[in-house]
């Protein structure tokens, strides 16, 4: 049994309010220097066999047809 | 001659499917219910997707909905031709599905939106507008959590280019919708994606006002004509 990451991200030139909320408040918190935060979707896929290069092809194959959607977003897929 | 008959599917969280089926009535065709489970579109000359949290919008808005059975048997009818109109979490799915260009996502000021919202009708050459006028402005409610359409550069200069935005909104933009954009079509002409809800305004009782029933009216006749 092998575990396997998807993180998704938005392409970067469509706006996160969500992100940018999350980096309005951390001045607020005492957090200086932040120039900008990116909220994404981490998902963690479990597979019952090795996490081999069939493994991950299949894992790219279910990020690119459901996890993430290509018209506005990016995956990456990596073993844990 | 019989009433055209207008399949509205109701998937599970869809919400409004009872409006969509009324307001199909109210124009004067028969309202089909076709359930998302099934794989029959039951020979129905258009489709409503309506509006509502089909799968509780898990994982992205539509993208669930996008896998239903029903949804093979529609993308397929829809490239054939079929006359298909998606409202609110509708226009969602048609988008997730490919059948329409972009994508929608949550609203720029991060609140649901529920108002009266003044739209123009800037395209009223597709199967659900035509009885609009082109420059035409209405009011219809608009209640989404999800409703800012995105596309990226190049789709978004082919929909202007190709006059492919069938409505814009006026006053103000509830969502962040990029350039303004409340629904597009696809090439055809044949499906609508559209953000606020006609079916919620086409009775002065419960309405804003009766400006919704148009895209209704509009298939109806269509239907009549074919």
């Amino acid at each position: 049994m092998a575990r396997v990451v998807v993180d998704v991200m938005l392409k970067p030139e469509i706006l996160d309010p969500q992100g940018q909320a999350i980096a309005r408040k951390l001045p607020q918190l005492g957090f200086s220097g932040v120039t900008a935060v990116r909220q994404g979707k981490r998902f963690e896929v479990e597979v019952d066999g090795p996490a081999d290069d069939a493994a991950l092809e299949q894992v790219r194959k279910i990020a690119e047809t459901l996890l993430a959607n290509p018209v506005i977003e990016t995956f990456e897929v990596r073993p844990l | 001659m019989d009433a055209a008959r207008v399949g509205v599917i109701t998937f599970p969280g869809s919400l409004d499917d009872r409006d969509a089926a009324r307001a199909v009535r109210l124009a004067g065709a028969e309202p089909v219910a076709l359930w998302h489970a099934d794989d029959d579109l039951k020979d129905v000359d258009a489709v409503v997707l309506p509006g509502g949290f089909s799968y509780g919008d898990y994982l992205r808005a539509g993208a669930i909905a996008r896998f239903a059975p029903l949804m093979g048997a529609l993308v397929d009818a829809a490239h054939g031709g079929l006359p298909v109109l998606g409202i609110c979490n509708g226009f969602q799915v048609l988008c997730e599905s490919h059948l329409l260009p972009g994508a929608l996502l949550p609203n720029a000021g991060l609140h649901f939106v529920c108002r009266d919202q003044r739209l123009r009708i800037d395209d009223a050459d597709t199967a659900w507008t035509r009885d609009y006028s082109t420059g035409q402005e209405i009011v219809v409610p608009i209640k989404n959590r999800d409703g800012r359409y995105v596309a990226d550069p190049r789709t978004l200069a082919e929909l202007e280019g190709e006059g492919r935005v069938v409505a814009r909104y006026l006053d103000l933009n509830p969502n962040g919708s990029l350039n303004d954009i409340a629904g597009v079509r696809n090439e055809a002409g044949n499906v609508v994606g559209l953000m606020p809800h006609p079916e919620h305004a086409v009775e002065s009782l419960t309405g804003p006002s009766t400006d919704g029933l148009g895209f209704f009216t509009s298939i109806v006749k269509r239907l009549v004509e074919a």
